[in-house]
């Protein structure tokens, strides 16, 4: 078993875009990691390069304390799961799953062992004799990662291994994946551009935008406490309202001045946090789930807030309703009881306690 | 559903109409057959003819009254008699050996060629794909002469080694350009799978990419068969000597003799000279027809 | 639960490891490999197709018993060869010939192989294995051998053809005998053998036509022969384009039909650049003059050949 240790890494093309612009990252032991972001982030590269399949610009990569940035894939000791399985198609499961270990020269009946042993723990004992092509979908990623498993690697790599199964499949085989890592243990780094897959799965969380690391946490850690507004609004669904506002002195308590000029007042908690910003423009961020009809029993460290929707999303268990405030996009949840009609005001009830303000400028949520 | 029949009482027009393009399509595809059919028999009149020949005897050949087309008094003496022929015999050896030598060598060479130069880039890489596209396009009658030339100065004139040193330039290009198009289009992942579960390059060419574009490969030794089984300038231009012949050219120069030709031998040795290709056709039709479209659309 | 980076473990460095080097001494040797792998393709590109093109033009410089350059009275000294047959009557009958049949020939062959392809897309398609492979025939029989059946069906007292033309009235045909009825013999051969090839091109086409677009097409309201303009004829440009001058250059320079058909005769008037530098080159012994005379095929495909791979580089841009 390994951790993976990136110092500094960078990656450059030819003509100088760099897709990674020196990460540092530490991945323990037995840990399960989600590099999550936008397309285009560098998530996917920064896998590619701790897999050997691309070469690191500058930096160091090491895995279990080993210094690995010249050592070709096949003995890094790693296995990888690719978005579109990468199954070799001539070969049944059985053997695309023993291939590793065969070009490894294990002997035939520990491959045997092995093989089986992963086919019972992702359930495809049945399908060992068929080909890639007689498989559905959910089960060529089972025969994806059986492939993994039974190279007993130091590290699993998967790279967006969910994103081309229907939703209710990857929503079965994201438990699956975190059912065989508790089961196998293994360090595991993981990459997709669902948040919802990264929050599900990790131990942590990399928020990754534009070749940088936005911020690494645990996943509950990033939902409550967002260090930068890209993780703000990258992390939750539907994604965090970011309202301009003012940040006022009233009296020793703070307030903020929205537009169409609502007035919330800060929690007393928060006033001494941000004292320092007081009078300055801010973002107010807060997320839709925070944003609630005035039904609630306790009002304690809320602001009541009026708007009018312009549009209205029935989900079933709640209605997301959609407000234009000042040209900013606001979102809100509602209970699904509440009447709301297109136009007319609704009385809804800010969670002040749950607010976050960013610096405009910095874009750091303070 | 409820409402089909209420529409079908409202819009008689478009059913009328629906029934006018039923005739439509009847009358179109009345045509297609027809013109197919007539296709057909203009297309197989001479194989058929050949056929009708092969089986006649020289004396019913010659008779000039009644109808050519068919066959009073068939015989297969005219097979017979080529299949006995020493000269036929060696003519076929010949043939085989030739295609078999040249067919293993193409598909060596441009497994290997279009494997690095699908998958390692390196410096000139582009350039040679293209030039390989290029002199694919280079016909044989351009360059027999100076080739012959060049077989002379090696003393291979008139011997099947020069034919067999000179028919990778018909058949390596179009192979090494169709195999970079199979190798092509093999998902990068895989290879990328197979590095990280070990694979050396060697090991990934034998046991990936040469398995996953069977196909391809197939396709392209067919191609190399027949174009090695039917070359005609090279062996019409190197060799003189009947004992050196490729069939093509054999039953060509061979059989065609003086003023009284033997025409149901001459046609029955053309009709054995083609077998081993339409065979292979008969058998590995698609295959032999992706090779064919390949060439234009992969790569 | 979060591993802190100050938990990170010491690196140890990998045995040997000089990085530079090492990183270099990788991509060299996939460089290296690839190279080896591609050598042997090198060797019959430059053996066998550049050095004979090169050799191939100074032989055309040679005079008769390659003993030195060929004189020439108005061209530079070693253009002697050219020279001569620029001003035989001969030559320009070969060039004309040579552009006749080709043309002709590649016009015919795509438009019976359009059609074919079409007539064949009618039909149901379980049916249509067993046509096309039926109509493909003549392009499997190689072309020399198929020549000679050919070649008999147009012989002057027993022609096959003739015969069936008597039975329903039409008048016996000199095939080879006559100039412009052996040229014809030569294109209708060369049709029967190509049309097919253009049937399965045009077919592999139309069947990456979505079929959507003919649906689309109708409802919008156009009629068949609509639909074959603006949908079919756009969407198969390209491989019409590189099918159509693939075939010109191998057309232009074929070799096997006029050899066996009327090897050049009657007197000459159907030799094409391939038969007739044949005949100069190898027959006659005059090898410069032959290769002067293959040459003359250069400029022509050439033009071609770079239409082709224009088309070829498109149709891979698109498809990408």
């Amino acid at each position: 078993m390994a951790q993976v240790s990136l110092r500094k890494i960078v990656k450059a093309y030819e003509g100088g875009v760099q897709a990674v612009k020196g990460i540092d990252l530490e991945i323990a032991d037995h840990e399960f990691v989600v590099l999550v972001g936008p397309s285009g982030c560098g998530k996917s590269t920064t896998l590619r390069m701790i897999a050997g399949l691309e070469e690191i610009t500058s930096g160091d990569i090491a895995i279990g304390g080993t210094l690995v940035n010249d050592i070709p894939p096949r003995d890094r000791d790693i296995a990888m799961v690719f978005q579109n399985y990468a199954l070799y198609p001539h070969m049944s499961v059985y053997d695309n799953m023993a291939f590793g270990l065969m070009l490894r020269k294990f002997p035939k009946a520990e491959i045997d062992r092995r093989v089986k042993e992963a086919a019972r723990i992702l359930d495809i004992t049945p399908l060992l004799e068929r080909k890639p092509k007689a498989l559905s979908g959910g089960q060529r990623q089972r025969v994806a990662m059986g492939r993994a498993i039974v190279r007993d690697p130091k590290v699993f790599l998967f790279d967006e291994p969910l994103s081309n199964l229907d939703a209710k499949l990857r929503v079965q085989m994201r438990t699956e994946i975190k059912k065989v890592h508790q089961t196998v243990n293994t360090t595991t780094v993981y990459v997709t551009h669902d948040q919802v897959e990264a929050m599900t799965l990790a131990d942590r969380v990399v928020v990754m935008n534009h070749g940088i690391i936005e911020q690494v946490g645990p996943p509950q850690e990033l939902y409550h406490h967002p260090a930068t507004k890209f993780v703000a609004g990258f992390i939750g669904s539907p994604s965090m309202n970011f309202i301009p506002a003012r940040l006022e002195q009233a009296s020793g308590a703070l307030r903020l001045h929205l537009p169409h000029d609502i007035v919330l007042n800060v929690p007393a908690a928060r006033t001494a946090l941000y004292q320092p910003h007081a009078g300055k423009d801010v973002l107010f961020g807060i997320r839709p789930e925070h944003l609630t009809d005035d039904k609630a029993t306790d009002k304690a460290n809320t602001a009541p807030i009026t708007l009018k929707p312009d549009v209205i999303e029935p989900m079933g268990m709640e209605t997301l309703v959609h407000f234009k405030l000042n040209g900013t996009e606001v979102s809100a949840r509602l209970d699904p009881a509440t009447p709301a009609a297109v136009g007319a005001p609704l009385s809804l009830i800010a969670h002040m306690d749950q607010m976050h303000l960013i610096d405009p400028t910095t874009d750091k949520v303070l | 559903m409820s409402a089909t029949p209420t529409s079908r009482r409202d819009l008689p027009g478009i059913y009328s109409k629906a029934g006018s393009l039923r005739a439509e399509r009847r009358w179109a595809l009345i045509w297609a057959y027809i013109s197919l059919i007539i296709s057909a028999a203009i297309l197989l009149m001479p194989p058929v003819y050949m056929l009708i020949t092969s089986f006649k005897t020289s004396r019913e050949i010659a008779d000039q009254n009644g109808n050519p087309w068919i066959v009073r008094d068939p015989t297969l003496g005219n097979y017979w008699a080529l299949i006995a022929d020493p000269m036929f015999q060696g003519f076929f050896f010949n043939s085989v050996i030739i295609t078999l030598v040249v067919v293993v060598l193409t598909m060596v060479i441009s497994i290997l060629a279009a494997f690095a130069l699908s998958r390692m880039r390196f410096w000139g890489s582009q350039v040679l794909a293209t030039g390989v596209f290029l002199t694919y396009l280079v016909p044989d009658t351009l360059l027999f002469i100076p080739l012959y030339q060049i077989v002379g100065g090696l003393g291979l004139l008139n011997s099947i080694w020069g034919l067999i040193l000179v028919y990778p330039t018909l058949t390596v290009p179009f192979c090494t350009w169709i195999m970079i198009g199979y190798f092509a289009s093999i998902p990068k992942e895989l290879d990328e799978a197979a590095l990280i579960d070990g694979a050396t390059w060697p090991q990934m060419l034998m046991k990936i990419f040469i398995p996953v574009a069977l196909p391809g490969i197939i396709a392209a030794t067919i191609f190399a068969f027949t174009v090695s089984w039917a070359a005609f300038v090279y062996p019409t231009a190197f060799i003189t000597t009947p004992d050196q012949m490729p069939l093509t050219i054999g039953v060509v120069s061979q059989l065609v003799r003086g003023d009284t030709f033997a025409w149901g031998q001459i046609m029955a040795g053309a009709l054995l000279a083609a077998l081993p290709p339409v065979i292979v056709y008969a058998f590995l039709m698609d295959y032999y027809i992706a090779g064919l479209t390949a060439g234009a659309t992969k790569g | 639960m979060a591993a802190d980076a100050s938990m990170a473990p010491p690196m140890t460095p990998a045995p040997g490891s000089g990085r530079a080097s090492t990183l270099q001494r990788l991509a060299r040797r996939r460089s290296s490999i690839a190279v080896l792998m591609t050598t042997p393709l090198l060797v019959v590109l430059l053996g066998l197709v550049a050095y004979p093109a090169g050799y191939g033009i100074y032989l055309s410089t040679l005079n008769r018993r390659m003993t030195g350059f060929m004189e020439a009275e108005w061209l530079p000294n070693g253009l002697g060869n050219f020279e001569i047959l620029f001003e035989s009557e001969t030559f320009w009958a070969v060039a004309l010939q040579s552009c006749i049949f080709a043309i002709t020939a590649v016009i015919l062959k795509a438009l019976i192989g359009f059609w074919l392809a079409h007539m064949l897309n009618d039909i149901p398609a379980k049916g249509q294995r067993k046509w096309r492979g039926m109509l493909l025939i003549p392009w499997v029989i190689p072309p020399a051998l198929s020549t000679l059946g050919w070649w008999w069906m147009f012989d002057p007292s027993y022609s096959s053809i003739n015969w069936l033309f008597q039975v329903v009235g039409i008048a016996e045909v000199p095939w080879l005998g006559e100039k412009w009825w052996a040229r014809l013999s030569i294109i209708i051969v060369n049709v029967w053998y190509g049309a097919p090839f253009f049937m399965i091109m045009y077919l592999a086409a139309l069947k990456s036509v979505p079929e959507q677009l003919y649906e689309a097409a109708a409802i919008d309201g156009a009629s068949s022969w609509q639909r074959l303009r603006y949908v079919t004829l756009p969407m198969m440009a390209n491989i019409i384009s590189i099918t159509v001058l693939f075939s010109l250059i191998v057309t232009f320079s074929n070799y096997d039909i006029v050899r066996v058909l009327t090897n050049g005769g009657p007197r000459d008037l159907t030799h094409v650049f391939a038969s007739y530098a044949f005949q100069v080159g190898i027959l006659s012994g005059n090898i410069p003059r032959g290769a002067a005379v293959s040459l003359f095929m250069f400029p022509i495909l050439a033009i071609c050949a770079f239409f082709v791979l224009r088309g070829v580089t498109r149709r891979n841009k698109e498809q990408m």
